[in-house]
């Protein structure tokens, strides 16, 4: 009974991942784009489905690994979506400079460049904190980490939203849902047990 | 919830633009002192390329894109301005030579040029246009579609004397 619930749950985050990618493969759009457009704009999509996986991680919601696998398992995938936001900027850029340099200035035309290019700094904010979460403190990482993945998720899902691009409509509404989802749970979550623990410092230290 | 309120500000915002530049232009002969010129659209200019050839359609067609060009202040249309034309359409990229195509406007200041089905780039469906003759200020403009579906495009130029 638990293997096939531990198998659904499985099932459930691998089809809303990789749904909306399977959709998007089969856009129209693609038929008028270069290889590098292409590419780029699916890391775009891979690095919002990743951004499903990087909270159910992080809360531990997913049946199997032990707590400590699935933190190793968050950091990478954390470290995949720079990846992904890099081939995603860089695709862009090769495809159009000008469109991908106003997006950068904060002087595109397209409302949803902004929100692009603010969770990407985020992203990449992330990643320069995580290489120093030790030195930072448990409690400063993690708060500086729950505002910057706020930042990512918002900016993330408004500015997918908000594109007409090779994401199918229902899918792409689907998926940025339940990484709006996962994201405030996680939060509620963490911020749960974390005043849970200042409560239980605070008895002890009396 | 937040992304519904934004995309329905800026949809309001671009159709209320779209509605000032359509009624200015139909009011025109009745308040025809006060015609202001059209501003570059940012972006407008994004993979322009100089000097593009004056074409009967760009591609096989299919497409139209049209608009009018007129004088700032008495709104006078102006025949024979010369209007370039370019967008990433199912026949080529933004910044393709094929792309790129130029027409004249009439004697009623009219300009209509077929050009290929536009498909969205960058997130959203657009073309560009631009007014670059030397005789008035330069204008680059990259109007939107309601829907990728649409097959035509206008916009509108209100010139101003270099």
């Amino acid at each position: 009974m638990r293997f096939a619930q531990a198998t659904l749950i499985w099932a459930a985050l691998a089809i809303a991942v990789c749904a909306p990618i399977a959709v998007a493969a089969t856009s129209p759009l693609l038929e008028w784009r270069d290889p590098v457009y292409i590419l780029s704009g699916f890391a775009g999509i891979i690095a919002l489905g990743l951004l499903l996986v990087q909270p159910v991680l992080a809360g531990g919601y997913l049946p199997g690994p032990s707590a400590y696998r699935g933190r190793r398992a968050h950091h990478w995938i954390g470290g995949a979506v720079v990846v992904m936001v890099v081939v995603h900027v860089g695709g862009l850029w090769i495809t159009s400079p000008p469109d991908m340099i106003d997006a950068l200035l904060f002087a595109s035309p397209t409302p949803f460049s902004p929100f692009g290019v603010i969770a990407m700094w985020a992203i990449f904010a992330v990643a320069l904190l995580a290489a120093f979460r030790r030195r930072l403190g448990l409690r400063t990482w993690r708060i500086a980490h729950m505002v910057l993945a706020a930042v990512i998720v918002v900016g993330s899902v408004v500015h997918g939203v908000l594109i007409e691009g090779a994401m199918e409509t229902v899918s792409k509404a689907a998926l940025c849902a339940l990484v709006l989802g996962a994201a405030i749970k996680v939060m509620a979550d963490l911020v749960r047990r974390m005043r849970a623990t200042s409560r239980g410092e605070g008895a002890v230290r009396q | 919830m937040t992304t519904v309120v934004l995309n329905r500000r800026n949809l309001l915002a671009a159709g209320g633009s779209v509605l000032t530049a359509g009624v200015s232009g139909l009011l025109l002969p009745a308040c025809a002192q006060g015609v202001a010129p059209t501003q570059s659209m940012s972006g407008g200019s994004n993979n322009y390329r100089k000097g593009a050839p004056m074409v009967e359609r760009i591609g096989k067609g299919g497409f139209w894109m049209s608009g009018t060009v007129r004088r700032a202040g008495d709104g006078a249309p102006m025949a024979g301005q010369r209007i370039q034309i370019w967008a990433h359409t199912t026949e080529g990229r933004e910044e393709d030579q094929r792309s790129h195509g130029a027409t004249l406007t009439d004697k009623n200041g009219a300009f209509r040029l077929e050009i290929p089905q536009i498909v969205p780039i960058f997130g959203q469906p657009h073309g560009h246009l631009a007014y670059d003759s030397g005789e008035f200020k330069t204008v680059f403009l990259r109007p939107i579609m309601r829907s990728a579906k649409e097959t035509s495009l206008e916009a509108h130029f209100v010139l101003q004397p270099a």
